[in-house]
């Protein structure tokens, strides 16, 4: 059965290598980026989360929803853990609509979910030239990057799960004023052409992405820390930090996952090894 | 192979019952005194992991069905509430998904094992084709299933594979407007899908229970392929093999627990966290892994042959190659089950077991070249091996003496 084995990965190895130029529609390569919360003891860095809910907070929401996460989910462990009575001053800055209320709107609880910045996705594409923003509820689990043949086989191993938040924060820094020299050329040979209202980005699927940069340099101002010590209001900061945040917000539950799966993993393997040794000995007297 | 009970009533009430329903006979009969040969290796531990495959995939699906709403405004958020707001619901739920694939994983490894062991030969047929069954039942049950969340691949999978039955001539456009209930995948297919996918597990779990029984009569075959000749070649199912196929499924549960907490999502696609959406076409549309090698077969045939055109004879040779084996039993006539006595059937099973899973990489890969002139190939040699090559092997192939017996080939294994 070995041999088969060895065949097999040999096959496959020799499958893969034969084409190459197919990932030049797809956009430039995503460096990975070392996340806290990566590999199988990975865990989020709480104020990493709360500096990016403060970037989500002052710049992406205004365009993009989040419908999924409650107010409550930020003071849950495992989160950004702010404390019950910063949610509650936080929820109680928003208006939710509910239609048991006098006029139809009141001010937000903890129990509500993040309001939506456009009453509809058509009040969403009129005021943003026809593109939609996409909710961020889920977004960073729904983007991902496609690794070339020997990598995706040792992510199973390595649980690498982070290509969602590696692809935000490459497109966050993606982007260039002009198009650039080096810009994929259409089918016909023509030079790249970028259609009006969109902007160039290296890493978004065709290069033409109607949100122009979200982000620079010292647009959000983050607080300093009871120690003194600061994190650099730059692009590079900032995109890691939204992008980890929005990881936590496809995934919240992701610390105690991994702490459950501690658990059950090192039962089954103990019980596995007591299992075989209670095997062995039953059989020990037949001849098989 | 009923005549091996030892069960005597141990006291009035059991008497009793015995008369009446003999329940607990039955069970000590198939559950415990079962003579099964002493020579099973793990891969025949696939069995009863399948067993419990289905048994976690009917407990979690029955809890998930408790939270879940089929309906297309409803059903992305719900599986959603379910992952972030259930109790417990993020594990139930990975369970659920990771554990389809488990579930693929076990049944392709039982299925090539009974391919290698010749384990579909007589007395053995009937058995063999219920197994057939119930792996065409479950691929329909995981592919209704994956329908569910109602993701992007959720949608555009089931908008592709209902395409399927379009081509069947005259009748094919009636039958996928009735399967999906309308023109196109929407609510009502989602409604029907859900309900089918709550019914099929137990239709499978019906066909598992004629499956056993089916195994029951003949008994197991086994590495060596020779049929038992007498009480000393075999041991009782239990404590023997209840024992090895717990420890097998404890083994199981390693990987699938690392999947469930720490990569729960590697195994599906990120389109399918974006809501399915009619209107948006997805770059690159892919089947579950476990449906590709057939689809690479669907795909394969792109060209018209005299009056099929391209997409019919796909939906044929995609039917061909799972029909191929409900009758592989007829097709490999060779009176040598197991394939470690056959010289030549074993590199051909080799290279069929490479093929199968360059059948499964090339599903995934883009309809362009080298694919596509390599999915041919792959899939002639699917074809291939079934209806030429097993059945001229079976004429010219010598095969290697057989042990006179299963404890004689145990013996000789212990003094090698």
């Amino acid at each position: 059965m070995h041999k088969l084995i060895i065949a097999a990965a040999a096959l496959v190895a020799g499958l893969s290598m034969a084409p190459a130029a197919q990932a030049a529609e797809a956009g430039a390569h995503v460096e990975r980026q070392a996340w806290s919360f990566g590999g199988i003891f990975g865990t989020y860095d709480t104020n990493q989360l709360q500096r990016g809910f403060q970037v989500f907070r002052e710049v992406c929401s205004s365009c993009h929803g989040a419908h999924l996460l409650a107010f409550r989910n930020l003071m849950e462990e495992g989160g950004p853990e702010f404390s019950e009575a910063q949610v509650r001053a936080l929820a109680a800055e928003y208006e939710v609509a509910d239609a048991t209320a006098d006029g139809g709107r009141r001010a937000a609880v903890p129990a509500d979910r993040w309001p939506s910045p456009f009453a509809s996705d058509q009040d969403a594409r009129d005021a943003n030239g026809g593109s939609l923003p996409p909710d961020f509820s889920v977004l960073a689990k729904a983007r991902g990057v496609k690794d070339p043949f020997p990598t995706w086989v040792f992510n199973y191993f390595t649980a690498y799960q982070e290509g969602g938040p590696d692809y935000i924060h490459a497109l966050l820094n993606g982007y260039h004023d002009e198009v650039p020299e080096d810009a994929p050329h259409g089918s016909d040979g023509a030079p790249f052409q970028l259609p009006d209202g969109k902007h160039y980005n290296d890493y978004f699927p065709g290069h033409a992405i109607g949100m122009g940069p979200p982000l620079s340099d010292g647009v959000v101002e983050y607080a300093e820390a009871e120690n003194g010590t600061t994190v650099p209001h730059t692009l590079e900061q900032y995109s890691t930090d939204v992008a980890a945040f929005m990881m936590w917000m496809a995934e919240p539950h992701l610390v105690s996952r991994k702490q459950t799966g501690f658990a059950v993993l090192i039962f089954l393997v103990l019980f596995a090894g007591l299992m075989y040794g209670t095997k062995r000995k039953l059989w020990s007297g037949i001849e098989h | 192979m009923s005549e091996h009970s030892t069960y005597v009533p141990g006291n009035a009430v059991e008497k009793w019952l015995d008369d009446r329903l003999p329940v607990v006979r039955f069970a000590k009969e198939h559950l415990m005194d079962f003579p099964t040969p002493k020579n099973l290796n793990y891969w025949w531990t696939f069995g009863a992991i399948l067993v419990m495959c289905l048994g976690v995939q009917i407990v979690t699906g029955i809890i998930l069905a408790m939270h879940y709403t089929p309906n297309v405004a409803l059903a992305f958020d719900s599986v959603e509430h379910i992952r972030r707001n259930v109790s417990g619901g993020r594990v139930i739920q990975a369970t659920h998904a990771v554990g389809a694939s488990m579930f693929f994983v076990a049944l392709y490894i039982h299925m090539f094992r009974g391919l290698f062991y010749g384990s579909y030969k007589a007395p053995r047929e009937i058995l063999w084709i219920l197994g057939v069954v119930i792996f065409l039942l479950t691929t329909a049950t995981a592919f209704m299933g994956y329908i569910l969340p109602w993701g992007q691949m959720s949608f555009w999978g089931a908008t592709v594979i209902s395409n399927i039955f379009s081509a069947i001539p005259l009748v094919g456009d009636s039958i996928k407007q009735l399967v999906l209930g309308g023109f196109a995948v929407g609510n009502p297919t989602l409604n029907r899908f859900f309900s089918l996918h709550y019914l099929l597990p137990f239709i499978i779990a019906a066909v598992v229970a004629l499956h056993i029984w089916a195994l029951h009569v003949p008994g197991n075959n086994n590495p060596v392929g020779v049929e038992v000749k007498d009480s000393r070649d075999t041991v009782p199912f239990h404590p023997y093999y209840t024992m090895k196929d717990l420890f097998a499924m404890v083994v199981f549960m390693i990987p699938f627990a690392w999947f469930v907490f720490f990569a729960p999502d590697i195994l599906g696609h990120p389109d399918n966290y974006i809501m399915a959406n009619p209107q948006v076409t997805p770059a690159h549309i892919v089947p579950e892994w476990y449906l590709l090698p057939f689809y690479t077969i669907l795909r394969a045939i792109d060209f018209n042959i005299l009056f099929i055109d391209s997409k019919l004879g796909g939906v044929i040779a995609m039917g061909g190659a799972m029909l191929c084996l409900l009758i592989v039993p007829w097709l490999d006539t060779s009176k040598v089950r197991a394939g470690t006595f056959r010289p030549m059937f074993k590199w051909f099973y080799a290279l069929f077991v490479i093929n199968f899973i360059a059948l499964m990489y090339l599903g995934a890969q883009e309809a362009a070249e080298p694919y596509t002139t390599l999915a041919k190939v792959c899939t002639a040699y699917y074809f291939l091996y079934f209806l030429v090559i097993l059945p001229v092997l079976s004429r010219i192939e010598t095969p290697k003496p057989l042990p006179t017996s299963i404890s004689e080939s145990v013996l000789g294994k212990a003094h090698a």
